[in-house]
């Protein structure tokens, strides 16, 4: 036995509904050590992660830190005192107060504030691991990159042994992230043990000590970062088994390009570099893929397509217009179809009934009224909608919050293609849906591609890839790592795409 | 263990039952209050509640001027647009009805359409003022709470302004005050009798207009989606600025016709002792009535009563705070009870 930090084992968590966000999954983390969770979106890193913060409770399992078994009450106070500390990937910091009153914020140790006592002590923790941060600066003064090492400090002020970041370097600039990595290896130095948060596979390799991979709630495996390599953990991450039947015929003729994008460029929420000089091109009765690791700029990618973000140089044309300056209600007019990743944020109201959800993209046609809203063509439509996609709802004037996953996406999917589109776009359309409604969709998809329309189809599921597109593109860190055909792709070139390697053209 | 869970769907029964308890705790808390300061709460409720059946014409009056600004707040509120500035506009309304009845050129002096130039100009200046906020709003993202508040401080400044100044009336006798409004800007009384007057069937026609337009028009349905999320509707292809600016002109135009109908029915004049409090009165009844245009009619008769009370209840001897204290109760009571239709309490043995 050697001396670990933390134990976790057999942890199993399972959500209502039934969804398992970690099954089995044995972690060790030993003192003084660098330790990567990789995985992508929905692997169960952070759930783990929030069992071991106490913000969670396992189902199964046996959790020992320093050697002891954590039993009975155990919750994010029991957690600090065992001096686990984590960083989230929005700080939780007060803005206008300064950094030492974030400090004593949620420390019971004294009733009074004393100013005096909490600067030398954060200034004294900040000079041993060259952090340069002023106990006496505002948070709203400093940098993104500050603030992160204020979260750090906060942790180290509370008595962190254990350090957990989340995400640590998705609103870094690279040379921030050489930074950080620094500070943290100093503090390992101390005997400070760190767990970082990620699905960049470059990161783990250069920074890490040992690595271990979640796919699907389990803990694939736990390797030395020194005696791995890209194309082993790529493997890791995605899965090998790609026995999927394709789903789509290869007798469609291509029709004309519907889309096209030439060099685009746009910043992500956090003004960073999303999308770097993107081009691709999609034709009539053409499924384009794209894969990657979810976080690498899909998101960015759908928006600018449809409008709803700015392109800051580049071109994108539909048809032969440019549309890169164009709204969204006009990008809507030409009759583009958008699946949106987020169902109840973005694609549907919830709080409004079937009937309004419906209309959402057609309510300015005619059809629909004038002034006033066809109260009797509205529910008309509806009812079609319904109808053709066995969408299952009491009646079209329930609030479409009460409806599953499945039959909201079938909702979206009716309301999108109503109008016989010319292109769809496509994110994760099937994420988090039962394997009926992933079947329907998948089908309603390839419909569309026969009856000769372009689809872009976001995806980080290569069976999804493999059963459903002509072609694919890889999507890393906002760059198009290469463009292969489906059916001559092989998974192992797929899966070090994603990582970061150059693939070829298609 | 007690557990608080949240609802998926408020029951129907619950949406009307709770307010009606919460009313009914209101008023009892107020009772025990003011048993407890040992004052006569038999006789001050019945001179809030009988008092204001015998003089049902002057809290119309009230309501008349509630239900208005009440809509135009409700119209911004739907759109997650919080306009706290109904006082100002209102006060910025009653200015421009007076320019237009005080400065006429004398061919409209004796018009039949004074009253509807006075009611345009008020519309347009209220809906400007409104869009100071609006516009820094949907330009560059500045609270609206903070500046359409504050406005109502600029307003009252300008109000006071020209009637200790430019406008002081030559007949005014020294006191802060306009000159009288010639008589064709006088909304006239319904009854030969009391000072209800024509404006009760404009604020009506707004309640009905207002929930034709918000259920059944298109722009109501924009509103509807923006109310949902603001992602949501730039997913529809709605402007949300565009919509923000509109909302906001609406909300306003509506608090100035409030003030040009009550300048004009009941004061004749400007001065500087004008009822605009009853722009924050709006707010509660708006909440009060969770943003519905007709429920708007019924609870601004109810808040109307209210108001007539803290006038009425000095005359009968009882300190007219009583009637600001059932407001606040009332107020404070229905906000707490909305959670019990949000969450189901439950009793769990652990």
């Amino acid at each position: 036995m050697s001396n670990a930090v933390v134990e976790m084992k057999n942890i199993r968590k399972v959500f209502p509904g039934g969804v398992v966000a970690n099954d089995k999954v044995d972690l060790t983390i030993e003192k003084g050590e660098i330790h990567a969770l990789l995985g992508e979106n929905g692997a169960g890193k952070s759930t783990l992660m929030n069992i071991l913060t106490g913000l969670y409770r396992q189902d199964d399992g046996e959790l020992f830190v320093d050697g002891q078994k954590i039993e009975g009450k155990y919750g994010p106070k029991e957690a600090i005192a065992k001096g686990i500390g984590m960083v989230h990937q929005n700080f939780r910091l007060v803005k206008p107060f300064t950094v030492s009153e974030n400090m004593a914020l949620g420390t019971k140790d004294k009733f009074l504030y004393d100013g005096k006592i909490i600067e030398s002590k954060i200034e004294e923790i900040s000079k041993k691991f060259q952090l340069q941060i002023s106990p006496k600066a505002k948070i709203w003064q400093l940098s993104i990159g500050e603030q992160q090492r204020v979260e750090i400090i906060k942790m180290l002020y509370r008595g962190a042994q254990i350090l957990i970041m989340d995400e640590p370097t998705a609103v870094l600039t690279p040379n921030e992230v050489k930074g950080l990595f620094d500070i943290l290896k100093a503090m390992t130095k101390e005997g400070i043990s760190i767990i970082f948060i990620t699905h960049k596979m470059h990161e783990v390799l250069s920074y890490a000590d040992r690595i271990t991979v979640l796919r699907g709630g389990f803990a694939i495996k736990t390797l030395n970062a020194k005696d791995t390599n890209d194309r082993e953990l790529a493997d890791l991450m995605v899965g090998r088994q790609l026995d999927a039947k394709r789903m789509i015929a290869d007798d469609v003729p291509l029709g004309e390009v519907v889309l096209k994008l030439s060099d685009v460029r746009a910043m992500n929420d956090k003004g960073l570099l999303a999308l770097d000089n993107v081009s691709f091109e999609i034709r009539g009765g053409e499924i384009l893929g794209i894969a990657g690791v979810a976080g690498n700029g899909q998101k960015e990618l759908s928006e600018v397509i449809t409008g709803l973000r700015k392109v800051t140089a580049g071109k994108i044309m539909f048809k032969n217009d440019d549309i890169t300056k164009e709204s969204v209600q006009k990008i809507i007019d030409r009759n583009v179809a958008f699946i949106p990743e987020d169902r109840h944020g973005m694609g549907l109201a919830n709080n409004l009934p079937a009937t309004d959800n419906a209309i959402l993209k057609s309510y300015r046609n005619k059809r629909c009224g004038g002034i006033l809203m066809n109260k009797k063509v509205v529910d008309e439509i509806t009812q079609k909608m319904v109808d053709d996609f066995e969408i299952k709802i009491p009646n079209i004037h329930c609030n479409v919050k009460l409806m599953s996953g499945g039959n909201l996406q079938k909702l979206i999917l009716a309301r999108e293609t109503f109008d016989n589109p010319e292109l769809i776009i496509a994110v994760y359309p099937v994420r988090g849906l039962d394997v009926g409604a992933i079947d329907y969709v998948h089908q309603k998809l390839a419909e569309e591609r026969k009856k000769g329309k372009a689809v872009l189809l976001i995806s980080e599921d290569l069976e999804e890839i493999y059963k459903m597109t002509d072609r694919v593109a890889v999507l890393y860190e906002g760059k198009v790592m290469g463009i292969v055909k489906t059916q001559e792709a092989s998974i192992n070139d797929l899966g070090l795409m994603m990582a970061g390697a150059k693939g070829s053209e298609a | 263990m007690i557990k608080v869970e949240k609802r998926l769907e408020t029951p129907k029964y619950l949406l009307i039952l709770t307010p009606i308890v919460s009313v009914l705790v209101a008023l009892m808390f107020s009772a025990i209050l003011l048993l407890v300061t040992g004052e006569d709460a038999a006789r001050a409720m019945n001179t809030i509640f009988g008092g204001s059946l015998i003089n049902w014409q002057e809290v119309l009056v009230n309501s008349v001027t509630l239900m208005i600004l009440s809509i135009g707040v409700a119209v911004a509120f739907k759109m997650v647009v919080w306009n706290i500035g109904a006082a100002g506009q209102m006060m910025i309304g009653m200015i421009c009805a007076a320019g237009v009845a005080l400065f006429a050129p004398i061919a409209l002096r004796d018009s039949i359409f004074l009253i509807p130039i006075m009611a345009v100009a008020a519309v347009i200046g209220g809906g400007l003022w409104a869009l100071i906020s609006g516009g820094a709003k949907a330009i560059w993202n500045v609270n609206e709470v903070i500046t359409s508040l504050l406005l109502n401080y600029v307003a009252l400044y300008i109000l006071q302004f020209l009637v200790f100044g430019p406008w002081k009336g030559v007949t005014s006798s020294g006191f802060p005050q306009t000159d009288p409004f010639p008589a064709a800007a006088k909304i006239p009384a319904i009854f030969e009798t009391g000072r209800l007057h024509y404006g009760l069937f404009v604020a009506l026609a707004i309640i009905i207009i207002f929930y034709f337009l918000l259920n059944k028009s298109r722009w109501g349905y924009e509103i509807r989606v923006i109310g949902e999320g603001r992602n949501v509707a730039r997913y529809g292809g709605m402007s949300l600025s565009k919509n923000i600016i509109i909302a906001m002109f609406i909300s306003g135009g509506l608090a100035g016709l409030a003030g040009a109908i009550h300048v004009s029915a009941l004061e004749g004049r400007l001065s500087p002792h004008m009822n605009t409090d009853i722009g924050y009165t709006a707010i509660i009844v708006v909440w009060l009535s969770r943003l519905h245009p007709l429920v708007i009619g019924i609870v601004s008769v109810f808040m109307g009563a209210l108001l007539f009370a803290e006038t009425n209840l000095p005359a009968a001897g009882i300190p007219s705070e009583i009637a600001k204290l059932l407001q606040g109760s009332i107020l404070f009571f229905v906000i707490a009870g909305d959670f019990f239709s949000r969450y189901k309490v439950k009793y769990v043995k652990e």
